[in-house]
């Protein structure tokens, strides 16, 4: 096995035994912050899609992180107070169910990135990055001021959504839900950079005039990448307010968008566990670095600049090495 | 003579005050090279992407096999048959020299809409990709990373790509250029017999090339086309020797 494919494999197996070992010392705050950060690192598997596959930096996908959260809440809160979402023409009732509001939260991440991407994907470079981050914007504040749904407050939700035969509130259980979509996902991802999409799309990032002149168009290659990115990144989001019980508009703020980058960066950019690693790096400083200080983003922002300047290919680049060309 | 595979007709294109284009119009027929020569910033490669696609002409149109192209995207004029190789190579350079020509194997078989059957495991492209690297002599590099090769390697790979798309006429940029002396006899012997299977639009430096390939050669001089014919009539053409070859003989 490759130096890569055994990092990889460590990174992985990294959450469940961290998991697993808070179990046995009963340390359920532990466990939640393994399960954040598979979630998380879901989020950065959707956005390096976009970003590691396609060379799209967008600084919007916390627009997609928060569609999906505001999904889990808002049918989430229909649900704990029995108020249906509309009666006419046809009932639609809140629901207490994750794979429906899963389903949901990727139908509704893939239809705003569909949109978003079709606009934003006629510029490029860094009218590319400000227009994606000018959409994120426009839905913080549109969140911010829709009263419904608490506006600046954010939506509490009293009980965890339940999934059949398992006991959400369990952090252990919740975990290994969050755990399952991760390696579903990773697979996916891993699968999709190998497949004949893969290649075009990676391709069109590294030469868009080679791209057009074997016939392909670079555009709708980066849109379905942008759409796909959009949903895998609001199925994360939608786990995330289940975590936490909670959805606010931080969810949706340009700082998160900048964080689900960051741990692309860390990790390793296009690199397929990158964001595990990121998002797990991360965590951690928070966590003990919080601990220490409350400035603890000064810290994280001198050791982002040690890995831009000094291991592009961030952990995982840093430690295996360039990645030797395979057919 | 029968009905040609790719025409323009009038077409003008100018930046500013410079007229780069100058009612330019050319014919490629089936089964010939047409070479298209001229000194430096003469506008051979503005000509070029005019027809291959990605500069509009301000006026003026494009005819391939009967069909008005000039509206159509670069794509889609890659799609309808048109299998162009750039000045400066236009590569994944990422990627192996195999992958790079797997992806031309992949536009021409139209099925990128796949998502989890490994593209590099499909034999049928691979065949096809194998295929044309082996018909330019790279298949032993095809596990080379792209970046590594060499300039004139470079040029190769491009004609493969073009290759594997299986175009109905070739437009090459200059594939000669970095060949060195026996790549250039080498590539010069392949068109040869290549033409065969779609007509070449040739824009090319090595006058030697030139000579040995051409069927008709244009004369593109600050946008115009001053002269067109056989390499005989192009070497006896007065006006041909004081524009351009009179002042490659003097340097």
């Amino acid at each position: 096995m490759s130096r890569t494919g055994l990092i990889n494999l460590a990174l992985f197996a990294m959450l469940p035994l961290t998991a697993g070992a808070a179990l046995m010392l009963d340390e359920p705050f532990i466990i939640t912050l393994a399960t954040k950060v598979a979630i998380l690192a879901l989020a950065g598997v959707g956005l390096n899609i976009a970003l590691g596959l396609g060379g799209l930096v967008s600084l919007g996908h916390a627009a997609f992180f928060g569609i999906g959260g505001y999904a889990m809440g808002i049918l989430a809160s229909h649900a704990q107070s029995f108020v249906p979402l509309m009666e006419t023409p046809f009932l639609i009732e809140g629901t207490r169910s994750m794979p429906v509001i899963w389903l949901v939260a990727v139908i509704a991440g893939a239809l705003a990135a569909l949109a978003i991407g079709a606009l934003s994907l006629r510029t490029t470079g860094v009218y590319f990055i400000m227009i994606t981050l000018a959409f994120g914007q426009m839905l913080y504040y549109f969140a911010i001021s829709w009263p419904a749904y608490g506006g600046e407050d954010g939506l509490s939700i009293y009980v965890r959504n339940g999934f059949p035969g398992l006991n959400t509130l369990d952090p252990i259980q919740f975990f290994g839900i969050a755990f399952v979509i991760l390696a579903l996902a990773l697979w996916g991802a891993g699968r999709l950079a190998a497949s004949p999409f893969g290649l075009a799309l990676s391709a069109a990032r590294q030469n868009e005039a080679r791209v057009e002149t074997v016939g392909l168009s670079p555009y709708r290659l980066r849109l379905l990448a942008f759409v796909i990115s959009g949903a895998v990144t609001a199925l994360a989001g939608a786990l995330f307010a289940d975590l936490n019980r909670f959805v606010s508009p931080t969810m949706l703020s340009w700082q998160m968008s900048g964080e689900i980058m960051i741990f692309i960066i860390l990790g390793g950019v296009g690199r397929l566990y990158g964001p595990v690693a990121g998002a797990a790096l991360f965590i951690l400083l928070e966590h003990v670095l919080g601990g220490l200080s409350d400035f603890w983003h000064v810290y994280l922002g001198l050791l982002l600049l040690l890995v831009v300047l000094f291991a592009r290919g961030g952990i995982i680049g840093a430690l295996a090495g360039r990645e030797v060309a395979h057919d | 003579m029968t009905e040609p595979l790719l025409r323009t007709k009038g077409l003008n294109k100018a930046f500013g005050a410079l007229q780069a284009t100058d009612n330019v119009s050319l014919t490629l027929q089936p089964g010939e090279i047409h070479a298209l020569i001229g000194p430096n910033g003469a506008g051979k490669s503005t000509l070029i992407k005019q027809i291959a696609g990605g500069l509009a002409p301000d006026t003026g149109q494009i005819f391939f096999d009967g069909q008005d192209i000039t509206g159509l995207s670069t794509v889609a004029r890659a799609r309808a048959g048109l299998g162009r190789t750039f000045q400066i190579s236009a590569l994944a350079m990422e990627y192996t020299v195999l992958q790079n020509a797997m992806l031309g194997a992949l536009g021409q078989a139209g099925t990128v809409w796949r998502f989890f059957r490994p593209v590099m495991q499909d034999a049928a492209l691979r065949g096809a990709a194998q295929n044309a690297l082996e018909r330019v002599g790279l298949a032993g590099l095809a596990t080379r990373r792209t970046a590594e090769l060499s300039h004139g390697q470079r040029r190769l790979l491009e004609v493969a790509v073009a290759l594997t798309l299986k175009p109905r006429a070739f437009l090459m940029d200059e594939p000669m250029a970095g060949l060195g002396t026996d790549g250039s006899q080498a590539l010069t012997a392949f068109l040869d017999q290549l033409r065969t299977e779609a007509p070449i639009l040739l824009v090319e430096h090595d006058m030697d090339a030139v000579f040995a390939l051409a069927d008709r050669i244009s004369v593109l001089v600050y946008g115009r086309i001053i002269a067109t014919g056989t390499a005989a009539e192009i070497r006896a053409d007065a006006q041909v020797r004081e524009a351009y070859l009179g002042q490659e003989e003097g340097a």
